[in-house]
């Protein structure tokens, strides 16, 4: 903790690159193999996405005829499905909507919630009674049914859904934020540069933000794990992804009616997502080690 | 403050919690373009003329203006009245009421599950004679909350209906077919409550009466079931007060995957039918719940821990 409480304010002039690239390699120095491997799973995952084709030669969506169903291989590490189509393609291809869906989730969750956050921690008084009674409510109210009340508003989709998703983390995130700030304002360098004439915004936005962003940062990462499991969640029920779409909650939801005789379906891309969620959650839990 | 004062702010706050969460869950829910009654009449068999919709519409009332509308359905909800499911033609709480039971008895039977699984968690890491187990043990918390509920609900049935027939899949049963259900509602459930009693009986550990207990020559068995745990245990409480929205979730998820009737598929039907006031009364029914159970909670705390009541004493 005794690190976090030294000012970094971030836009120092002169050897600017230097300072920026001291802590992080400070950083790389310190992580452990768990941690190595979180990044590179999810590294892998990303690469998946944005390139799918170096992964895998064959097409997500139309099948071979004549191998249908067949058992993982070398062939087919993940077997195929009932009309032919090879799932660990399928996973790869997937890994672009459930990835990016978790992105906008958490990055509606965080832009809101900080915001939120950031508001009620620095202007106090009446505004923050009124936001965290707004936050109390919203934490009154279950994630999947606050979520499920966004998408009856918004509609199906992949999109939509994880609007809903990103929606029902506000709370949380402008919790942390409030938390943050009012740590962060208390402490002596933040008096100084008020008492030294500075003014609140840009206090808050050279000194405040940064010295709270690290757990913010940690508890995005954590946040993106669990969007992930909420949003194939979502596509599991329906709400999500329409077929064929290669989602990885939707091929989960298309492999159960063949569990008596193709395990392979349902079991390769659940263990897909538990490995990324577990990944997401270590680089997490690393982050917050570190503050 | 006095007790009966800080009871009575306790429940203004909950009450205004309640309040909130009907407004917000009417302006969300109000604000959908399509509404049930299209969806249900539009197309098919049901065809119906404009007028005759808006003759539907003005028996459900919902061609009021809204304010009118909000006013009529936050009276009505007082009064425990719901309103009409469009989707089923029946009162919402006549459809609650016919569902309520299952889900309840299965959030229960999985939330004691996920008690004693994270107990046992606990004690094995705590008594386990070798650190490899121990450290094995400790990592499984953060496995289980990694792991998609729906997922594990069909692996469930995959390894223990299919592959080693233990639990028939067909006809099993009121009880028998609770199991797997159960048994997937605890895993993600105990994740939470076995991280917090581990970290609580590893800090426990390091205190000073611990050492002087030890010291005195009492057993590691005896530290731990007269000192440890006890004080261990307190903020496992307030994370189950936490878990409620966790438990609903998973429930929802249980009875989809296992197909069992109750609040869960009742929500999933009227999120497909844009049912919205099945969906809002469940909506306001969890947020009842959840306000409860920290209610409770929160009167709980004095109760179990002497220490805290000394100090609402002298408050």
């Amino acid at each position: 903790m005794g690190v976090a409480e030294e000012p970094r304010t971030g836009v120092s002039a002169g050897s600017r690159t230097a300072e920026w690239w001291r802590p992080v390699l400070e950083q790389i120095k310190g992580i452990g193999p768990a941690t190595w491997l979180s990044y590179a799973v999810l590294i892998l995952a990303v690469l998946w996405a944005l390139f799918p084709g170096l992964f895998t030669a064959y097409d997500a969506i139309t099948g071979t005829p004549g191998q249908q169903l067949r058992a993982p291989s070398l062939a087919h590490f993940f077997g195929t499905d009932a009309l032919g189509r090879d799932v660990f393609s399928r996973v790869v291809h997937g890994s672009v909507h459930s990835l990016s869906g978790a992105f906008v989730a958490t990055a509606v969750g965080l832009v809101v919630g900080t915001a939120l956050g950031l508001l009620s921690g620095s202007v106090g008084g009446v505004v923050d009674e009124i936001v965290m009674r707004i936050v109390d409510v919203l934490l009154s109210i279950p994630g999947l049914l606050f979520a499920l009340s966004i998408i009856i508003l918004l509609g199906f989709g992949t999109l939509n859904a994880s609007i809903a998703v990103g929606a029902a983390a506000i709370a949380a995130f402008a919790r942390l934020m409030r938390s943050e700030v009012i740590r962060v304002r208390s402490s002596d360098y933040v008096e100084a540069a008020i008492g030294s004439g500075g003014k609140l915004s840009s206090v808050l936005w050279r000194h405040v933000l940064p010295n709270s962003l690290t757990s913010v940062v940690a508890f995005s990462a954590l946040q993106f794990g669990s969007a992930i499991l909420q949003l194939s969640t979502l596509s599991f029920l329906g709400y999500g992804a329409p077929p064929p779409t290669p989602e990885w909650g939707l091929l989960v939801a298309e492999g159960r009616n063949y569990v008596a005789t193709a395990w392979w379906l349902t079991a390769a891309p659940g263990l897909v997502v538990v490995i990324v969620v577990l990944a997401a959650n270590q680089v997490s839990k690393s982050i917050r080690g570190r503050a | 403050m006095s007790l009966s004062k800080y009871l009575l702010s306790r429940l203004g706050q909950a009450l205004i919690v309640l309040w909130a969460a009907f407004t917000l869950s009417f302006l969300l829910l109000q604000m959908m373009p399509g509404d049930a009654v299209l969806i249900k009449y539009m197309g098919g068999d049901f065809a119906l003329t404009p007028e005759q919709l808006a003759n539907i519409r003005q028996i459900y009332g919902s061609d009021n203006p809204p304010l009118q509308r909000y006013l009529s359905a936050l009276t009505s909800t007082l009064t425990g009245d719901f309103g009409y499911s469009i989707d089923a033609g029946v009162r919402v709480t006549a459809l609650l009421a016919d569902n309520i039971l299952p889900t309840f008895r299965l959030a229960g039977l999985g939330f004691l599950a996920a008690v004693v699984l994270s107990f046992t968690l606990a004690f094995l890491s705590y008594f386990s004679p070798f650190s490899w187990l121990r450290r094995v043990i400790t990592m499984l918390p953060s496995l289980f909350v990694a792991i998609p509920v729906f997922w594990l609900g069909i692996m469930l049935i995959q390894m223990f209906s299919f592959r080693l027939r233990l639990v028939p899949v067909i006809n099993p049963g009121p009880w028998v077919g609770l199991i797997l259900p159960i048994a997937t509602l605890a895993v993600p459930i105990s994740a939470p409550i076995a991280q917090i009693l581990m970290r609580n009986i590893d800090d426990v550990m390091t205190r000073p009466f611990v050492a002087v207990a030890r010291a005195k020559g009492a057993s590691l068995n005896w530290v731990f079931w007269k000192h440890v745990l006890a004080n261990a245990l307190l903020p496992v409480l307030t994370i189950c007060g936490m878990l409620f929205g966790e438990l609903l979730a998973g429930a929802v998820v249980a009875e989809t995957v296992f197909g069992l009737n109750g609040i869960g598929r009742l929500t999933e039907a009227a999120v497909a039918t844009l049912d919205v006031a099945v969906l809002q009364a469940v909506v306001l029914l969890s947020a009842a719940t959840f306000v409860t159970i920290n209610l409770v909670v929160d009167l709980l705390y004095p109760l179990l821990d002497p220490r805290l009541r000394k100090n609402a004493k002298a408050v």
